[in-house]
């Protein structure tokens, strides 16, 4: 195998690179999760004691539906000019590319809906000791989002109806690390021991990043077939 | 072996069963349906009302039970290639979504009398209903993929990754339960079952088991006539039963 | 056999009966559609056999 940690290097780089030449693939889910967050004062009302109870649950669900938003330019593009065919025939194992392009897209997508995060705490009174808790809950939740979701990417490629068929495979599957995940957050809040929520979230991590490149693997070479 | 994984084979074979399997689901319905309306008593707590539970928890046991199996068959279908296993996963969907559906309902309809609400949250009835989220979304990738190969093949690993997922869900919302009902409203559980209670529930059990076979099969013999429609056997057979 | 208290189901009549109504909606449904569906599934297969033997 030509040098192995070369290739995954450079597809990496190049994965964020053409990411970025698209900066509205980039920006749109980041968007999306800003104004999804504002929706819920608007529909609910400003209330502030409301808007701290519920906004663990809201900014955690936003960043579900962002990370959904954003599946399908994982393996849509390379498909549509046959790079990702290329890579199914490459000499490396088609787990470790995918498992670098799930890296890539996260680092692009999940990990700025991270780091905007304590901006949409503060928007909805999260209480400020909490909001550690919140970006290290995304920290640990949304790479697992973004693995999960390139299974269901990789079982609708090329599929008419993809985006919305995607969001209807993986939200269910979504629901553990919601629960956790903004399980931790309220729990904080109401000052609970949150350690198990943590190493649940650790667990789904560590669990997914085992099994999800495979599994998008052998869904990808399903829908190449 | 061969022999066995042949549709032609097969089809027949389940054309024989069918009348057998659908005789003993009516016999063990009627049993059911007798010790579970007339013999059981009623409940000290819940009154004449617990007497759904006959309905939903076996509609609760058969819908996880074939979605095991449509994973399972999944499974096989990926790893040996076998049509009549593919066949198996998709015909088993449907069947499941139904006997999720009549659970959620029969829940509701168990737990109104219960908690004055309509749906209360009840950590199992919750599971239940991601459960048919996620056999919706096995139809709907079904449905989406015209290859019946591509098709059985997606789903296949669909089913297997909501398999394993299914533990963790119920895991995961049993916990989310616990922290947010509030106390008055208890689990919802089988009265304390006198033993009864168990003989109805147990038919019931069977007979949807046996049931689920029944109506396979005959799903099964319809996929069967439709892939196979290229191969001399059916066009024999479709032309002598003119 | 009180009949009128047998309906009744103590109260609960109407989730009772709804419950094992529903059942049997569900039950006959599933018995229904595939019958129904071998139907068409047979009468597109002649046709599709005899553009077929048209064809040849």
């Amino acid at each position: 195998m030509p040098n192995l940690l070369k290739a995954v290097a450079f597809l990496f780089r190049r994965d964020l690179t053409v990411a970025l030449r698209r900066s509205t693939d980039i920006l749109t889910p980041l968007v999306f999760f800003v104004i999804v967050v504002s929706l819920f004062p608007l529909g609910l009302g400003a209330d502030p004691a409301v808007l701290r109870t519920i906004a663990p649950g809201v900014i955690w669900v936003a960043a579900l539906l962002a990370t959904m938003l954003s599946l399908n330019r994982l393996f849509a593009n390379d498909h549509a000019d046959g790079t990702l065919e290329q890579m199914a025939l490459a000499p490396y194992p088609l787990t470790l590319l995918v498992f670098t392009k799930v890296a890539a897209h996260w680092a692009l997508t999940g990990l700025p809906l991270v780091l905007i995060s304590p901006l949409l705490a503060v928007q909805m009174n999260l209480a400020d000791s909490a909001i550690g808790t919140l970006v290290l809950s995304l920290l640990l939740g949304t790479p697992v989002l973004s693995l999960l979701g390139a299974v269901g990417a990789a079982l609708t490629l090329g599929l008419r109806g993809g985006g919305v068929l995607v969001s209807l495979l993986v939200l269910p599957l979504y629901t553990p690390v919601l629960i956790f995940g903004a399980g931790a957050v309220s729990g904080v809040v109401t000052g609970l021991d949150i350690e198990a929520q943590f190493s649940l979230l650790g667990a789904f991590l560590a669990l997914a990043v085992t099994f999800a490149p495979w599994a998008a693997a052998a869904a990808l070479r399903v829908s190449l077939d | 072996m061969h022999k066995y994984a042949s549709p032609k084979f097969f089809y027949s074979l389940a054309g024989q069963l069918t009348p057998w399997l659908a005789a003993l689901t009516a016999v063990l319905l009627l049993a059911g349906l007798y010790f579970g309306l007339f013999v059981a008593p009623p409940d000290y707590q819940q009154g004449e009302s617990y007497r759904i539970m006959f309905i939903h928890v076996p509609a609760a046991w058969m819908s996880m039970f074939v979605y095991v199996l449509m994973a399972g068959a999944g499974a096989v279908a990926l790893v040996w290639n076998i049509k009549l296993a593919e066949m198996f996963a998709a015909c088993c969907a449907p069947i499941g979504a139904s006997f999720t559906f009549l659970a959620l309902v029969t829940g509701s309809l168990w737990g109104k009398p219960m908690w004055g609400a309509w749906w209360a949250w009840d950590a199992r009835l919750t599971s239940e209903l991601i459960l048919f989220f996620l056999y919706i979304g096995y139809m709907a990738l079904q449905a989406s993929i015209d290859d019946p190969r591509r098709a059985a093949r997606a789903s296949a690993i669909l089913a297997l990754v909501g398999v394993v997922n299914i533990p963790v869900i119920h895991f995961s919302v049993n916990w989310w339960n616990t922290l947010h009902q509030p106390a008055s409203v208890s689990r919802m559980g089988a009265p304390t079952i006198a033993p009864i209670m168990l003989v109805p529930l147990l038919l019931m059990a069977l007979a949807f088991t046996i049931y689920f076979f029944t109506v396979v099969l005959m799903r099964m013999r319809n996929e069967i006539l439709e892939r196979e429609r290229h191969t001399g056997w059916v066009a024999e057979m479709l032309n002598s039963e003119s | 056999m009180n009949w009128s208290h047998f309906f009744a189901m103590g109260g609960y009549a109407v989730y009772v009966w709804s419950a094992y109504g529903l059942a049997a909606l569900i039950l006959i449904l599933n018995v229904y559609l595939p019958l129904a569906h071998r139907k068409t599934v047979r009468r597109r297969l002649r046709e599709f056999l005899q553009l077929k033997e048209q064809i040849r």
